[in-house]
């Protein structure tokens, strides 16, 4: 080897450390390219698997021999189960509400509106929300832990061969039974809500329930009403349908049936949020 | 001779992604007899009778069923044709939320529509004598053992009067006695509802005591078809490594 050799390869060293460098940073991005990709993929994927869950639902619902039987089930399970939880909930809402506005209204000398607000903000905003949130809460996760269970276990599969159809018997009627239930069960939480506003005021007043109740609704028009019912049954079945499609297409595991059950609530109640989102928007431009 | 064939596979092949669990099937299940698929786990046994009864689709090949190709077959035809079948899951798949009574009359109520409530019960009550859990009745699924709950979904499974029934690993978890239970059920269950039956297993207890012929799976192909005497003299490694 010449003496010039070793000098060109130290010459040399900086260059080809670049050169890795640089490969290594390549190959780097186009990993991270095709994981964004893969991911882009995956969503795009997720996104016409529920839409394709969505029409079948709707399909199913409209094809004959619908499970009248089973809905009502559903309908029982998801309603009158919930209700102990939506009156404590709806009761402790109204009250702690009127416990919170009062002295700020105190100060303003208008304690006089406060049955109006506290009603007003119930009915708009805080009942069909927490409501929906709760059962985002109880009857999503029910519903994915019970349908991820069911296919684990492979009921879904036995069921198929028995000639019934499972979209129809199992998510059909769920994702009604949620749509049904859901506003009734706000309307119910808003009632108890006014109720424990009463209650609320008449802590540090004397206020007579007729005399609340009158002057609560005075303040409260159509357009308070209709739109925050409208928005329940979106509420509903949105619960419904996330509940049942994560619980339908839950994987062999039991570990699974844990997942279901948790991106139910968690899809849920980020799309009940979503929803009234749009809700409001939506109002607020009907309006003006 | 019992030659007629109520279930013809020819070629089938079935992957998920880029594994290949059924290669090169083809295998006949005549009329009256009980066929064992004998086949180590993962060989696609499972796979098989999910193929059959149409809850899983096939990549390619065909599978008739009392001549009609399964693969090809829309949904409506598919459930006329599940109705003439019967599959008992590995698991059992009894309803959790539903008692055994309810268990039973489910498939009841849906495939047999014109029967009474009388002959609903009727029903029910000698199909649940037939498994020997009569008592049963009104217990959940959770109240019941391992080998209650296969019993009482066998009865589930030929209280539609099947003609053909699949058996998905019947004896797998079950303790010996309980296992000879079912494997004499199976027996009785094609003696008495004369019933063609494919039973998947790997038990060879199971195989010899239930079958008439036996096939066996390897690397997702048929590897041996014949009785259970041509299986205990063959001198094939795999075949040896089950029936030593």
């Amino acid at each position: 080897m010449t003496r010039s050799g070793p000098l060109r390869i130290k010459k040399l060293l900086p260059v080809v450390k670049v050169r890795e460098f640089a490969e290594g940073k390549s190959v780097l991005l186009v990993d991270k390219a095709l994981a964004s990709s893969e991911k882009a993929g995956n969503f795009l994927t997720d996104v016409a698997d529920v839409t394709l869950f969505v029409l079948r639902i709707i399909r199913e619902t409209f094809s004959p021999k619908f499970e009248y039987r089973e809905f009502f089930h559903q309908c029982f399970k998801i309603g009158y189960k919930t209700v102990p939880l939506i009156s404590i909930t709806g009761a402790i809402m109204g009250l702690v509400l009127t416990i919170q506005s009062r002295p700020t209204l105190d100060d303003f000398g208008a304690v006089a509106l406060l049955p109006g607000m506290v009603t007003v903000s119930l009915i708009r905003e805080i009942g069909p929300v927490i409501t929906a949130l709760i059962c985002a809460g109880k009857i999503g996760s029910g519903m994915g832990a019970e349908l991820g269970s069911m296919r684990v276990t492979e009921q879904i599969d036995a069921m198929e061969v028995s000639s019934t159809n499972p979209m129809k018997f199992l998510v059909t009627t769920r994702v009604l039974a949620a749509t049904l239930m859901i506003p009734l069960l706000v309307l119910y939480a808003d009632a108890l809500g006014i109720f424990g506003s009463w209650a609320g005021a008449n802590i540090k007043g004397d206020v007579t329930f007729s005399l609340f109740f009158a002057q609560a609704f005075n303040y409260i028009g159509f357009i308070d009403f209709m739109p925050a019912l409208i928005k329940t049954f979106f509420f509903g079945a949105v619960i419904g349908i996330v509940g049942c499609y994560k619980g339908y297409n839950a994987g062999r595991g039991t570990e699974s049936v844990g997942t279901a059950a948790n991106s139910a609530v968690v899809v849920g109640s980020l799309l009940v949020i979503i929803i009234d989102m749009i809700a409001v928007q939506i109002t607020d431009m009907l309006v003006s | 001779m019992k030659t007629e064939p109520v279930i013809e596979i020819d070629h089938l092949k079935k992957s998920f992604g880029t594994q290949e669990i059924l290669k090169d099937v083809t295998l006949k299940l005549l009329k009256g007899e009980n066929l064992v698929v004998l086949a180590k786990s993962g060989n696609g046994k499972s796979v098989l009778i999910k193929c059959i009864v149409g809850l899983l689709k096939t990549d390619s090949g065909t599978i008739r069923v009392f001549g009609k190709d399964v693969t090809s077959l829309e949904t409506k035809e598919l459930g006329e044709l599940r109705n003439w079948q019967g599959f008992l899951f590995q698991s059992g798949a009894l309803y959790d939320s539903m008692t055994v009574k309810e268990n039973l009359e489910f498939p009841l109520r849906r495939i047999k529509r014109d029967l009474s409530e009388v002959q609903i019960r009727e029903k029910v009550e000698e199909v649940l004598s037939n498994v020997g859990l009569a008592e049963t009745l009104d217990k959940m699924p959770s109240q019941l053992s391992g080998g209650m709950r296969k019993r009482i979904s066998l009865a589930r499974t030929i209280i539609v009067d099947p003609q053909i029934m699949l058996y998905d690993e019947p004896t797998t978890g079950l303790d010996p006695v309980t296992s000879d239970e079912i494997i004499s059920l199976i027996n009785v269950v094609q003696e008495k509802y004369k019933t063609s039956s494919i039973i998947i297993t790997h038990d060879i207890r199971c195989a010899k005591n239930t079958a008439n012929r036996i096939v066996m799976l390897s690397e997702g192909q048929v590897h041996k078809e014949g009785n259970v005497e041509d299986f205990v003299k063959s001198d094939d490694p795999l075949i040896r490594s089950f029936f030593l």
